[in-house]
């Protein structure tokens, strides 16, 4: 995906954050932030709340004064400039569409700024609005718009100046969850036809996947990965990253490595793994991150096989989401949720089978923060 | 007796209540205005008759007469309403953008400092400015009283403006800015049309309590500038309760007016945000 973006790069530019620091009110917020962004990339910032994705972007657009370092666009370090001297669209979480315009104003008022003639906007705006399936709607209110509506008058607003750089932030939070998914693939779309620069702010992990080629997972105002899809859900930086993306179930790990072999073991069970996937592994305490799809039921003297732990437990809880039973299971202290196609009842003592591949370990003494 | 009965009783009691009630409310309401509308068309009224002994419209004729007093002062009232509500919008817009963005601690020394004058009894002060004003040469005039006015009508101007652009989203500012419009147009085009319904309030307000202004336009503008309230107070002193009444009931017109405009265009979401 990336690299096809990256080749037919069209109106897109690219930005460089350099040791970026944000502070308010003596209280900073992004501790020196390093991030790059290729001409017609689409990044994704996410992270929970507070965790400063919303001001790096707000810092980008120039509506948060920067305390040092540098916001490089075009060649060009913008960190100073105010927010109408950089070139960036913004699409916000609540729209802002002016309700004293009509759709046409709205969308129009970029480019009356710059001092086009009323038959340009015109023209300019009907194409826009045919581009996002609204002809017609000129002079329309928007007040009297729905959600999705006001979402693309918004995105209308923002592409009618043909920006080179659209930033996002939380686009699609207010909308319900069927348009929701329409409209991640109409901005996804048309921000490969136009070749943008696009970065996006969610907390949503699924609409950061699906509409980014790269992910940017930031923490307590620190980059905490950056990569594509696969590479941050497959193949997490920290634990941190690995608990964000999904990885919820906890299972505390031992250890012990001898002649390049590495001995695992972890309430009660015990499991070997040979050279090359022992190399990977931190020796000593370490906590292992996995899905709910990772694990699965076994009887309790199931034969371990290669690089499978089987960890006694107690079935304590049980639901049925639809499809497959989902269970909570006590084991080696902790409650591991498990999937499972069959129907078993509470108390029932089972086999934990955990395939050491799948799982993301990390020393203990790093993973504290996120166990 | 049935319950059905007691039933109809009660609920006659309570419609017999509610007219009661409803008359009362419509006495203190309009009693006052007809008792003026009454005056305003009696030619002769005296004791011990309860309604005017001949009725007319000599009074109407003489305050709309073109070189009447009362034609001159209300030209003069509307005159100094109209420059004193000028003077306070170009006061109270900057201020009151300034008050609605500002943070907190200057925000309410702000407050503070417009609110100061309300604070003190008006006569003490009126006296000093008369004082002032006379010193400098300029008491007597219309700008001495446009003066004093707009310094009344601030107190609530600059807090009307306040909550009116308060009530802009900031996003709608910044979404202006980020496609190219430097801070002058943004407020130009974005803030200030999203703000004029509060605005245009205050500057309604600021006109009424000019125009019905009666100490400060005493202290400082008597006896060269009359405005209708001054003109009121003197047939009233006089005993000439037809005219005093006439000219009550044209200050009642606008304020009248106002209600509506306030009824009709004023958002809850403004006011809901005067003083806070």
């Amino acid at each position: 995906m990336e690299p096809e973006t990256q080749a037919r790069a069209g109106s897109g530019a690219a930005i460089s954050v350099r040791a970026l620091q944000v502070a308010y009110s003596g209280t900073r917020v992004l501790h020196g932030l390093d991030l790059d962004f290729a001409p017609g990339s689409f990044t994704a910032l996410l992270g929970s709340s507070g965790c400063g994705k919303t001001t790096l972007l707000r810092s980008l657009s120039g509506f948060v004064p920067v305390e040092s370092g540098s916001i490089v666009v075009g060649g060009k370090d913008v960190a100073g400039l105010p927010p109408e001297k950089r070139g960036m669209a913004m699409v916000f979480q609540s729209y802002a569409l002016w309700p004293h315009m009509t759709v046409l104003q709205n969308i129009g008022y970029g480019l009356k700024l710059r001092g086009k003639s009323r038959a340009e906007i015109a023209a300019k705006v009907g194409e826009m609005l045919n581009f996002l399936g609204l002809s017609g709607y000129e002079n329309r209110k928007v007040t009297a718009l729905s959600g999705g509506q006001r979402q693309r008058v918004a995105l209308g607003r923002a592409l009618a100046i043909d920006p080179g750089i659209l930033l996002l932030d939380e686009p699609l939070s207010n909308l319900d969850a069927k348009i929701r998914l329409t409209m991640r693939h109409e901005i996804r779309a048309i921000q490969q036809r136009l070749g943008l620069t696009a970065v996006h702010v969610t907390h949503d992990r699924e609409e950061a996947m699906t509409m980014a080629d790269r992910l940017v997972i930031m923490q307590a105002g620190r980059i905490a990965q950056v990569g594509t899809p696969e590479e941050v859900y497959d193949r997490p930086a920290s634990a941190f990253v690995a608990n964000f993306m999904g990885a919820e179930n906890v299972l505390p790990l031992q250890v012990e490595r001898a002649e390049g072999k590495a001995a695992v073991t972890a309430g009660g069970a015990r499991a070997t793994l040979e050279a090359e996937a022992a190399a990977a592994l931190p020796t000593g305490e370490a906590l292992a991150y996995f899905r709910d799809d990772v694990a699965s039921l076994d009887a309790l003297d199931a034969p371990a096989g290669s690089g499978d732990l089987i960890v006694p437990g107690t079935i304590a809880a049980r639901a049925y989401p639809g499809g497959i039973y989902r269970y909570k299971v006590e084991a080696a202290g902790r409650q591991i949720t498990v999937d499972d196609v069959g129907r078993h009842e509470l108390g029932t003592k089972v086999g934990l089978r955990i395939p050491l591949q799948r799982l993301h370990i990390f020393p203990a003494s790093e993973a504290g923060i996120a166990a | 007796m049935t319950s059905y009965a007691m039933t109809r009783v009660a609920s006659g009691i309570r419609m017999l209540l509610a007219a009661f009630a409803l008359a009362a409310f419509a006495f203190f309401l309009i009693g006052p205005l007809l008792n003026l509308v009454l005056w305003s068309v009696a030619e002769r009224w005296y004791t011990p008759y309860k309604l005017p002994v001949t009725f007319g419209t000599r009074y109407w004729e003489q305050v709309f007469r073109p070189t009447g007093d009362a034609m001159a002062s209300l030209a003069t009232s509307v005159w100094i309403a109209v420059l004193t509500v000028i003077v306070a919008l170009a006061l109270s817009i900057p201020a009151g953008y300034a008050l609605a963005r500002l943070k907190l601690p200057v925000r309410s020394l702000f407050m503070i400092l417009f609110l100061l004058p309300q604070a003190f009894p008006s006569v003490a002060i009126y006296i000093n400015v008369a004082r002032v004003f006379y010193q400098i040469g300029i008491n007597g005039t219309v700008f001495a009283v446009v003066l004093v006015h707009a310094a009344h009508g601030l107190v609530y101007s600059v807090w009307i403006a306040a909550a009116a652009f308060a009530a802009v989203d900031k996003d709608l500012e910044l979404a202006a800015r980020n496609i190219g419009a430097s801070p002058l147009k943004t407020f130009t085009s974005v803030t200030l049309p999203l703000a004029a319904p509060g605005i245009v309030a205050s500057g309604i307000f600021v006109f009424l309590e000019s125009l019905d202004e009666f100490t400060g336009t005493f202290f400082v503008g008597v006896p060269q500038v009359t405005t209708l309230p001054l003109l009121l107070y003197n047939a009233a002193q006089g005993g000439n309760y037809q005219v005093a009444s006439i000219t009550a009931l044209i200050l009642l017109v606008p304020s009248v007016l106002f209600m509506l405009f306030i009824e009709r265009f004023l958002r809850a979401d403004v006011l809901a945000k005067v003083g806070s």
